[in-house]
């Protein structure tokens, strides 16, 4: 049989069901009788909270420093709830003028706090009800001589099933034991997903209520990635997720092992991997790959799917949610790069006879100085909440960028009239992807902070050739020597100007790429999250000296097929 | 009474970690100190009533001290935001 749920933490865990039961809290509704009643009650509360908060302190101390310092903090917050000036005049308010019994008022002071938390737009808040769930059990669980344990765990390798994981219940687990979590509910933002997540655990959260078929010690296979959950499987789909297990495992640790590693050559030449992104989301899940910030922002996704045009104050949230998100590292934004294949549902495109070498990115943001100032001064104001960078797309001569930077420098005076702060020193540069920038990078060098390489426009238009074309899509290559001069010279040029030069297109995430790249002198490369950790691995294993011959035995080759045969080789 | 204004600059907003740190800083001084947000205005003492402000990143939120030790107090709540914020 099959559960599903949302695949919070990816991963394949098996092992057998531990099923986590809660002691169900219940008003009484009995009333207290007089006032030496009521003064029993407010002194059971102190009691109650006193013995709590020894409790979690004890907890504290017994907390092992390789468990990480996340649950420390949440404990930490927990003694400053249960000993909460705001909760404790509730309760003593329930007790004093409605005479509530002690149980009772505290029940129903959680339980409005709760209702508080849970409404709240923001899932991180929503998901905090927990933490006032978790400390109002204990103090409930402490009024009453009835002592609840969290079972112990006493085998390796069990998978929990619970109704939703307290963050008291997963500190005193026993995490290494733990294969696997599923919550019947909550969301990406539940403690159990953010602890789940912190300690590559996978784990399924918001399975419903089918997860109650699961018994204590039933066969479980759990996918943190689909977010499926198998219970006792048949031989065969169990060995197939044996080896799905290995194979994560195997990945896993290299990520592990590479996350903090710095990407250096054996020879000490620091390089940067940065990731492409397209929104706050993906930047958060950049860093997990051990990014170094965003060399690609693509800003159109917030252009995509809607009716109108988006307004600078949204265009701002967007751009500042990723700036806050990157944690101080610097983000390379893009700014709009439709037309050609990217259309506008809201936006009349000319009929082109040729679109990809039409009227799109910068040559309409020029011609469309409304469209391109409103994206500009929201880009400019979210500067001042990250390091951000600004980049054009699709420049070809020098006198764009010249206009380019007229249009920025306007926003940026709008800005100062109107007292805004942001980023007055934000980098300035430019996607070489068109031929003829590539082959002008010494002037255009002159009048931008850095370059970006955009190898897959830039392979089509040096190449002539339409990569959708089946027919001719084997000409498009990036490794032909043609496009592998451009590149070249744009890297030469950048440093002899000393601008810095990145690459963000396909090129940068293919490892066969990577020493070839680096013998040119690229010390930027920008790509999909995913493929950081690979190709830091192979940064770390070569050395400069030995980056250098490649490009040199490779500018001798004069196709691309000898090309990416050698590469291959060297590459192994 | 002194109050201060505030921008938000870490990308979580005053989440738990925070705001447990506050509290905390806040019990050393005698002055009473509250945080507003909008037009809601809490003591600084309750981490419930800090939490419930749900204060994001980049929004903008008043301190506001008052007592005999009002500067000092302000001045520890000052290097709060301005320096260790970002790091918690």
């Amino acid at each position: 049989m099959m559960i599903s749920g949302i695949g919070v933490s990816p991963g394949i865990a098996i092992g057998k069901a531990r099923v986590i039961k809660k002691q169900a809290v219940v008003l009484t509704g009995t009333l207290l009788l007089n006032d030496d009643e009521i003064t029993i009650a407010i002194e059971k509360f102190d009691n109650a909270v006193a013995v709590s908060v020894t409790e979690v302190e004890t907890m504290m101390a017994s907390h092992d420093a390789s468990q990480g310092s996340e649950g420390i903090e949440i404990l930490e917050a927990h003694i400053e709830l249960l000993g909460d000036p705001q909760i404790r005049e509730d309760v003593v308010e329930k007790i004093q003028t409605e005479r509530k019994n002690v149980n009772d008022a505290v029940i129903e002071v959680i339980q409005a706090a709760v209702e508080i938390f849970k409404s709240m737009d923001d899932d991180y808040m929503s998901a905090r009800a927990v933490d006032i769930e978790d400390i109002g059990n204990r103090i409930i669980k402490n009024l009453n001589p009835v002592k609840e344990a969290i079972d112990q765990i006493d085998e390796a390798g069990i998978i929990i099933i619970a109704e939703d994981l307290a963050p008291s219940d997963t500190i005193s687990m026993d995490i290494t034991k733990v294969a696997g979590f599923a919550t019947q509910i909550g969301g990406k933002t539940s403690h159990a997903a953010i602890i789940a997540k912190s300690r590559g655990i996978p784990a399924v959260v918001g399975c419903g209520v089918d997860l109650k078929s699961v018994q204590d010690g039933d066969n479980l296979i759990l996918d943190g990635q689909s977010g499926s959950i198998i219970i006792n499987p048949d031989k065969e789909t169990l060995k197939d997720y044996e080896t799905k297990r290995a194979t994560w495992l195997k990945e896993l640790n290299l990520l592990k092992s590479l996350k903090n590693t710095p990407a250096q050559t054996i020879d000490g030449k620091e390089i940067h991997l940065l990731a492409n992104i397209a929104d706050s989301a993906e930047m958060e899940n950049a860093l997990e790959f051990g990014a170094q910030g965003s060399g690609l922002f693509r800003t159109e996704f917030l252009f995509l799917g809607r009716n109108d045009f988006p307004s600078e104050d949204e265009q701002f949230e967007f751009y500042k949610a990723v700036a806050l998100k990157a944690k101080g590292k610097p983000v390379t934004v893009r700014t709009l790069d439709i037309g050609g294949d990217k259309q506008l549902p809201y936006f009349n495109f000319p009929e082109e006879q040729n679109p990809f070498l039409g009227y799109r990115a910068i040559r309409l943001c020029l011609d469309r100085k409304d469209i391109f100032i409103t994206q500009l001064k929201a880009i400019l104001r979210a500067s001042a909440f990250g390091k951000l960078k600004i980049m054009f797309p699709m420049i070809a001569t020098v006198n764009e960028i010249r206009a380019a930077k007229e249009i920025l420098k306007e926003a940026m005076q709008m800005l100062t009239d109107q007292g805004i702060s942001f980023d007055k020193d934000i980098k300035i540069g430019i996607m070489i992807e068109i031929p003829s920038a590539a082959v002008i990078a010494d002037l255009l060098a002159k009048e931008v902070d850095f370059f970006s390489i955009g190898t897959n426009d830039l392979t089509q238009y040096t190449l002539a050739v339409d990569r959708m074309n089946e027919k001719i899509k084997d000409l498009y290559d990036p490794f032909d020597p043609g496009v592998l001069r451009l590149i070249a010279n744009v890297i030469e040029q950048g440093h002899k100007n000393n601008i810095e030069v990145g690459m963000c297109g396909e090129l940068a995430g293919d490892p066969k790429a990577t020493l070839l790249l680096l013998g040119m002198g690229l010390t930027e490369f920008s790509m999909s999250a995913s493929s950081i950790p690979v190709i830091k691995s192979k940064i770390i294993k070569t050395s400069l000296t030995e980056a250098k011959k490649i490009y040199e035995y490779v500018r001798q080759m004069d196709n691309s097929k000898d090309i990416t045969n050698y590469l291959q080789n060297k590459t192994q | 009474m002194i109050s201060r204004d505030y921008i938000i600059t870490s990308a979580e907003g005053i989440h738990a970690r925070p705001a447990t740190a506050l509290v905390k800083l806040t019990k050393n001084y005698k002055s009473v100190i509250s945080i507003k947000k909008g037009d809601k205005r809490v003591k600084l003492n309750s981490l419930l009533n800090i939490l419930s402000l749900a204060a994001k990143g980049g929004e903008t939120i008043s301190i506001i001290a008052e007592g005999e030790d009002e500067t000092v107090a302000m001045e520890a709540i000052d290097q709060f935001f301005n320096e260790h914020l970002k790091d918690l």
